[in-house]
């Protein structure tokens, strides 16, 4: 399996994401500039964490207006598993990939430890290798974390399951806890937590790899005949 | 030559937790009376002449980039002003 790792200009989690799948995983990986309009080779795409853009205007806002945002929205519509992690996921809400918004944290400070999250779905490409419930230790570092939407899109979220993680306490005054949604297809998964921080035990936590496994594991079973 | 002012504003439903901790702060000052303090973002953008519709373009550009509607609201104020 192909991975890309979309670099924008103050991305800063990019290089631990490229370890997390090329060392960790075992698998193929390119990081790839923002400017590029094409990600046709790639099986799955990743959008790290950090700062694009200096997080001017909104977080996310500028660099959802990249040309290879163009592209990454072709790779989610054809069904291609796309994770946006902290910055990413801000990326994937600014462009309309996964509903709702940012707002600062509640408690108004960056907040960079490891913390608890409860599975909620693990019928998902990214999660299918957790229990449903299970608990896993995973590092967040953000100012902006603070996941905001509209009752009825809540609702929503609720019904079909697009919650995948959940904090076990509250973290940053997400609503209902969430730490992590998918799109209603389930191929989009965007999450404030880093699990590419948690590939190995000697990082404090090996509970993120999982989460990628699950991608590759998803992705066998549906392209590799005999897997 | 327009000059146009953007205001965006985090949307009443929404909690702004910045300006309730200057709104704490400037009531341990002894402003009592301040009720609520919401803080947003204000922005100047110059425009030439070559734009013929300038309040449809303003609205658009604060749909698209400079607001985010799911969170926050915005309003201009548009000013002709004179060609250098």
């Amino acid at each position: 399996m192909k991975f890309a790792v979309i670099v924008f200009p103050g991305s800063n989690c990019d290089v631990d994401m490229y370890h997390a799948v090329k060392d960790e995983l075992g698998e193929q990986v390119d990081l790839v500039w923002h400017d590029a309009d094409n990600l046709d080779q790639y099986d799955g795409i990743l959008l790290p964490g950090g700062f694009s853009y200096g997080d001017y205007l909104r977080s996310g806002a500028i660099a959802h207006m990249s040309s290879v945002m163009a592209a990454v929205k072709r790779a989610a519509e054809a069904g291609k598993p796309v994770l946006g992690v902290c910055n990413g996921f801000q990326i994937l809400l600014e462009s309309g990939l996964l509903p709702g918004a940012m707002l600062r944290n509640k408690n108004l400070k960056f907040i960079c430890r490891t913390v608890e999250l409860s599975v909620e779905n693990n019928d998902t490409m990214f999660t299918s290798l957790y229990e449903k419930g299970e608990k896993i230790s995973i590092p967040v570092a953000h100012g902006e974390g603070n996941y905001y939407c509209d009752d009825a899109t809540l609702a929503k979220l609720k019904e079909n399951n697009q919650i995948a993680f959940t904090y076990a306490s509250d973290v940053n005054g997400s609503l209902s806890d969430i730490a992590g949604i998918t799109n209603e297809r389930g191929n989009v998964l965007g999450m404030m937590p880093h699990p590419e921080r948690a590939v190995d035990d000697l990082l404090g936590s090996a509970d993120g790899l999982k989460l990628f496994q699950s991608i590759v594991k998803h992705w066998r079973d549906s392209h590799v005949v005999n897997a | 030559m327009y000059k146009v002012k953007v205001y965006v504003t985090l949307r009443e439903s929404v909690l702004d937790p910045q300006g309730k901790a200057v709104q704490q702060s400037l009531s341990s000052l002894g402003y009592q009376g301040v009720e609520d303090v919401r803080i947003g973002k204000y922005m100047e953008l110059q425009f030439d002449d070559s734009v013929t519709d300038v309040e449809g373009t303003v609205k658009e550009v604060c749909e698209k980039l400079l607001s985010n509607p799911v969170i926050e609201d915005y309003r201009y104020e548009i000013e002709e002003s004179a060609n250098q």
